[in-house]
């Protein structure tokens, strides 16, 4: 910029010329100066100013639209990372112990109305109800055209279904997602899965809850999100499961039984390999419970849990085994078998007369009820009823499954000495199959505790001991006896060394007393009888074999025959091979030219 | 000197920001690709789920047994019973060919042992 200068010349020799004093022009010329200085300052502040305003406008405009688009949109959390994976199946898949399914999860649609959407509500009501025949049309049409606002039309669709209500095009119809438990196999293990139904409802989920069985014992661990994953693995075998219904169907039949429960267990684990309750129930569509009649003849009651028996004979084992365990007796030992027996006022008698006396081993052999009560006395009531409780007889059984909770054994109120003899053969202490089941896997496994159990588990601790290995051993030599040349000699499966003791216990009547011609047949074994894999429990309520003249009810015409084919039919699939007497030397000849 | 380090700061906290909004948005495209990827795996579970569901329904042995007993006549299928188990020995072996006759067993078991 050019600089004017205080004292130009020109001014100054002319105000020279003039007179005037020339420092008045310097004085001038400074004062221009300095108000040309302010003026410059002044532009400059008035700029700043106004950039710092616009500065302060703009934050001002960016924070105040920033907390407009808070205000408005949805909250969010911020995240560091992708969210793993979703929870999908509500609850968890049940297998067998092989990894088969026995009840998975099904995508399906419920169907509701919103009856102030619809267009022509008649006509909904009509076609709806010609779609689903359990619809009544005439209460739809008052449901959709009077002042309700809401309301649920069917639980689950089919796809099928579902296509033909969209087909109604009608606005006022909708489909809510649903999950709902599937049991691809039908009525197999019907009683163990129990069934699920619907919790709460809403529109867009629904909770399905176990009703029965290991889907109600179970529901907390089936229905934990975090492993909703994983599936629930049982120990029951699905192959097995099913020839065991199927042979328990056909004896049941055939033996004109009422009922009929099975159990296969695995002696040492006490692991259930397959449970069976006849009659059946589909658990996809469980029928409600029953309100009349008597409750085991619904097919929800579950015979091997819930029916508790007196089981007969078959308890002559546990009073043998105490004896022997006690080392109040040896197998040989000489036992007074006079029948009848008379304790007071009370008579005991033997199906029939076995002569004066019998060894120990030919009690159990011919089941002699005097024998066993002469044993029982001399072991005492205190004994017996701690051994029994040792056993697990006294105490519901603690399986897996909701219903376990009614097997309560029905115990004498006063366990006297007369309850003492009846007790050990078998009358006046009712107990489930499943008892009688895990009673006999204790006795001859090698006489640690079994306690019955549905989840496979490869590493469980042995229980603990209730008789020594060699009481145990001795039991399944006259276990094996019995079936070999005793009361039980149908059970004999060639290849597989059956061993096992039949009871046969009148039912009692409704009024008191016993029927006359109503039983409980009960056949309690197991197999391979030197080393025992598995114990067997088949109940049949009241068989009758009516081949012969006369019709036949003990259990060794009846549940013994189809214990028998059980075995048959289940000990290949589990892999059991039969022990094959040694071929001789045939393979080695001498060979000499 | 003082406006050259300036400009360098300037354009390195351009660098920085252009780097940091880059990065930004990769990561929230690499979230919504995540995302989508686990509504695929979502959906292709819940497909297995139906498939096992159906392959369970097909397989169930009221069902096979049905179907074997009506194709008994192709199939001839019986329930596995106890005598279809065998020992090993009771099985043939195959014959392999035979490059070395042998006449006299006790001569072919001595070969070799001459002393």
């Amino acid at each position: 910029m050019i600089r004017t200068p205080l004292r130009p010349l020109a001014r100054i020799l002319d105000a020279r010329r003039k007179g005037e004093n020339p420092d008045a022009i310097e004085r001038e010329n400074i004062r221009l100066r300095i108000e040309e200085q302010r003026d410059r300052t002044r532009r400059r502040a008035e700029g700043r100013l106004l950039v710092l305003a616009g500065l302060f406008l703009a934050g001002f405009t960016v924070i105040g639209g920033q907390m407009a688009v808070l205000a408005q949109s949805e909250p969010a959390e911020p995240r560091s990372e992708a969210s793993s994976a979703r929870i999908l199946a509500q609850r968890a898949d049940i297998t067998d112990r092989k990894g088969r399914v026995l009840a998975t999860n099904f995508d399906t649609f419920s169907l509701y109305a919103q009856p102030p959407q619809m267009i022509d509500p008649e006509g909904a009501a009509i076609k709806l109800a010609a779609i689903f025949p359990d619809l009544d049309a005439e209460r739809l049409r008052r449901d959709f055209t009077g002042t309700r606002k809401f309301l649920w039309l069917r639980r689950t669709l089919s796809p099928e279904q579902k296509q033909a209500v969209h087909d109604i095009g009608e606005p006022g119809l909708l489909f809510g997602p649903r999950e709902m438990r599937l049991y691809p196999n039908g009525r197999l293990a019907a009683h163990v899965l129990g069934g699920a139904g619907f919790g709460n409802e809403g529109v867009s989920a629904a909770e399905v809850v176990g009703v029965a069985g290991i889907e109600k014992a179970l529901d907390a661990r089936l229905r934990d999100p975090a492993r909703a994953h994983e599936p629930l693995r049982l120990s029951l075998d699905l192959s097995v499961q099913a020839a065991l219904e199927k042979v328990l169907a056909g004896g049941m039949s055939i033996m004109n039984a009422r009922g009929a429960a099975g159990i296969l267990m695995e002696a040492r684990t006490g692991e259930i390999v397959a449970i069976a309750s006849l009659p059946d129930f589909d658990p996809n569509t469980r029928p409600a419970p029953p309100v009349e009649g008597r409750p085991d003849d619904s097919p929800l009651f579950n015979r091997a849990v819930q029916g508790v028996y007196e089981l007969g004979s078959t308890a002559k084992t546990f009073t043998i085994a105490q004896a022997l365990d006690r080392g109040q007796v040896t197998p040989d030992t000489i036992i007074n078998t006079q029948s009848p027996m008379t304790w007071g006022k009370f008579r005991i008698r033997d199906y029939r007369n076995y002569g004066r006396e019998l060894s120990v081993a030919q009690v159990l052999v011919k089941s002699s009820n005097v024998g066993t009560a002469r044993i029982a006395i001399e072991t005492g009531a205190e004994q017996q009823r701690a051994f029994l409780g040792a056993l697990g007889l006294l105490d519901p059984v603690p399986l897996e499954i909701t219903e376990a909770g009614g097997s309560q054994p029905l115990l004498p109120s006063n366990w006297s000495e007369l309850s003492t003899m009846t007790i050990s053969y078998g009358h006046g202490l009712a107990i489930s199959p499943l008892h009688l089941a895990a009673a006999y896997a204790t006795v001859v496994g090698g006489g640690r505790k079994v306690t019955p159990t549905l989840l496979h588990d490869p590493a469980r601790a042995p229980g603990p001991r209730v008789i020594s290995e060699a009481t145990s051993a001795t039991m399944r030599a006259l276990l094996r006896q019995v079936v070999a040349d005793g009361t039980a000699s149908l059970a004999e499966v060639p290849g597989y060394a059956v061993g096992g003791k039949t009871g046969t216990a009148d039912k009692p009547a409704p009024g008191g007393g016993y029927h006359k011609d109503k039983v409980i047949a009960t056949f309690a074994g197991m197999f391979p009888a030197d080393d025992p894999k598995y114990v067997i429990v088949v109940t049949l309520d009241e068989p009758v074999e009516t081949s012969g003249d006369e019709p036949r009810r003990t259990a060794g015409w009846t549940a013994v025959p189809v214990a028998a084919e059980i075995i048959r039919r289940t000990a290949p699939l589990l892999g059991l091979r039969p022990a094959i007497e040694q071929a001789g030397a045939a393979a080695i000849r001498r060979v000499s030219n | 000197m003082r406006s050259l380090v300036h400009i360098v700061t300037a354009l390195a906290v351009i660098g920085l920001a252009f780097w940091a909004y880059r990065e930004n948005y990769r990561t929230q495209e690499a979230l919504a690709r995540a995302d989508a990827l686990q509504s695929d795996i979502a959906t292709a579970r819940q497909r297995l789920r139906m498939l096992g569901a159906e392959w369970a329904y097909l397989n169930r042995p009221e069902r096979l047994l049905d179907l074997v007993e009506l194709n008994f006549d192709r199939l001839g299928l019986m329930p596995l019973q106890p005598h279809q188990f065998g020992r090993i020995d009771q099985v043939t072996y195959p014959v392999a060919a035979q490059n070395l006759t042998i006449t006299n067993p006790v001569d072919v078991m001595n070969d070799g042992e001459h002393p």
